[in-house]
């Protein structure tokens, strides 16, 4: 038995019911969906941990990838240092699950660590280099 | 009533003066109306905090002995150039490291300068009758030296294009990293707060205003390159797209870090946040109703950047306040949106200003030339001698 943990990116035009019915039954696999972000005319992202035979997790993650998924590995970690932090705000057009967003009021960066699913999107976005992923 | 700059100063020596910042004067002329405002508010603050790329330093570091005529000149390993008389070299922004590549570049350097850091100077040279050494190896900071200022060639746009990518793979731009697929979306103006977009056709804002510039007291210097008086404006004067430039000049020794940072976007490579304020003097009712437009009355175009022509294909108009609600809609789809300039720095800069101002430590100034109210704005062709 391994584990993986993955991010999956479904483009607007899948429904992810079927595709992760099927993981479970033809590839024998269990899942435990730790975050899922699904936003009306945006992609959905999921992160997943995937537990299973090894050589049927390549299989499932191949059955994915043909399906249109998009798979990565998910990040162990991120961080935001908030002294290095300039308050553009680029970094929030790249998250989907609004863990960093600007704070309407002050219009400085809010991250919420708890809506973030290590997608790793923000990553190579900072001009000043504040966030940090851990893979 | 209209009033002089004059009049504004020395109700700055008075202490008597009121400075409202643009974000500020908004709710007073709503609550107010404009004739009252023109009356009651004597200043108004703009800024912007935002990446510029035009932007550099002009250095003397003296002589040394024996001395140089400096040919090659690196700072840091960044280099700098020196076709200038014998220790002058002008060190741009987005220089790039020859050891560190993209990681350290001549915005850097600028920075350390302001820190009051050590950098290590290298220059190589011909050797002439009159200056014989050949290379040196030495250590500066911003005390060794002569003189060190900003002068910056194009910044303070007036207005900025959204970029967005419409390609199937990511791309990273000046404009940030753009997600396929209209993924997401970036643009880079303080809107409402942007100093040009308050004085759209410069009537105050000209050669010789007294400015804040990365936390010193500087100055306009000229119009910035391609200034772009014809571009397409809507009936409150704003441009739609870039619009005037600004060329300008302060003194590194007076800046500060909170107003000015050296910055890389991954894959493009390096370059500065600018923290520059101007102060707008409230003359009379006309610049009111300049100084009243926000973010909704201010609009700019959709791009898309990964179509790599100098003309790129758009995708309509959108204003800064729907920017800055997170979201836009692009094709029927709805894309995030993030701005690569800090509207919270700007503020702060404009705020940090208006203190200034009643601190009586900033005086206005008069311009002493007018900006072009007409410039050419043309292109690189490709031709032959004989086409040209
Ligand atoms: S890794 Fe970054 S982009 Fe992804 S969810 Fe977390 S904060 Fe958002
Ligand atoms: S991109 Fe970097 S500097 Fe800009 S808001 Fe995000 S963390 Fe802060």
């Amino acid at each position: 038995m391994a584990k993986r943990k993955l991010v999956l990116t479904f483009p607007e035009d899948i429904v992810t019911k079927p595709i992760t019915y099927r993981l479970v039954k033809d590839y024998d696999l269990s899942f435990n969906i730790l975050r899922a972000e699904v936003t009306p005319d945006m992609e959905g992202k999921i992160l997943l941990e995937l537990s299973g035979d090894i050589p049927k997790i390549e299989e499932g993650i191949n059955y994915l990838q043909e399906s249109g998924v998009t798979i990565q590995e998910a990040a162990r970690d991120i961080t935001v240092d908030k002294k290095e932090c300039i308050h553009c705000g680029l970094c929030t057009s790249l998250c989907m699950t609004q863990s960093l967003t600007l704070d309407p009021e002050t219009k400085k960066l809010l991250f919420d660590k708890d809506k973030c699913i290590l997608c790793g999107l923000c990553s190579n976005s900072c001009p000043v280099d504040a966030i940090k992923l851990k893979m | 009533m209209a009033k002089t700059i004059e009049e504004i100063n020395k109700k700055i020596k008075d202490g008597n003066v009121v400075v409202l910042d643009a974000e500020e004067i908004i709710d007073y002329i709503e609550e107010n109306g404009a004739k009252k405002a023109a009356k009651d508010v004597d200043i108004v603050t703009t800024a912007t905090f935002g990446p510029m790329c035009s932007s550099g330093a002009f250095l003397n570091f003296g002589h040394s002995d024996p001395p140089i005529k400096m040919n090659k000149v690196w700072l840091n390993d960044v280099p700098a150039y020196s076709g200038l008389a014998a220790v002058d070299v002008y060190l741009g922004a987005t220089e790039l490291s020859e050891s560190e590549g993209m990681n350290y570049g001549g915005a850097h350097v600028i920075e350390d300068l302001i820190q009051g850091k050590t950098i290590k100077l290298r220059a190589t040279a011909h050797g002439t009758d009159c200056y014989p050494r050949k290379d040196i190896e030495t250590y500066i900071n911003k005390e060794t030296i002569n003189q060190a200022y900003l002068f910056n060639p194009r910044n303070v746009y007036q207005n900025y294009a959204v970029a967005t990518n419409s390609s199937n793979k990511t791309i990273y731009t000046y404009m940030g990293k753009l997600l396929p697929r209209f993924g997401n979306a970036t643009y880079s103006s303080a809107g409402q707060l942007n100093p040009l977009l308050n004085d759209p056709y410069y009537r105050t804002i000209g050669i010789g205003t007294k400015i804040f510039i990365g936390g010193a007291q500087g100055y306009i210097a000229w119009h910035g390159t391609q200034h772009n008086p014809n571009q397409h404006r809507i009936a409150n004067g704003t441009t739609i797209g870039p619009g005037a430039t600004l060329a300008v000049i302060g003194n590194i020794k007076e800046m500060s870090n909170n107003f000015i940072k050296a910055a890389i976007f991954p894959g493009y490579g390096v370059t500065m946040f600018m923290g520059i304020g101007i102060p707008i003097p409230v003359l009379d009712k006309e610049m009111i109703d300049f100084l009243k437009i926000k973010d909704e009355d201010i609009f700019t175009i959709i791009e898309d950047y990964s179509v790599q022509r100098r003309n790129k294909p758009t995708y309509g108009k959108v204003n800064y306040k729907q920017l800055r609600s997170g979201n836009i809609a692009i094709n029927g789809k709805k894309v995030q949106t993030g701005s690569i300039s800090s509207y919270a720095k700007a503020k702060s800069i404009a705020q940090y200003l208006a203190n200034l101002i009643k601190e009586k430590k900033f005086f206005l100034t008069e311009p002493v030339s007018q900006l072009p109210q007409d410039e050419k704005f043309g292109n690189l062709e490709i031709l032959s001698q004989e086409e040209i």
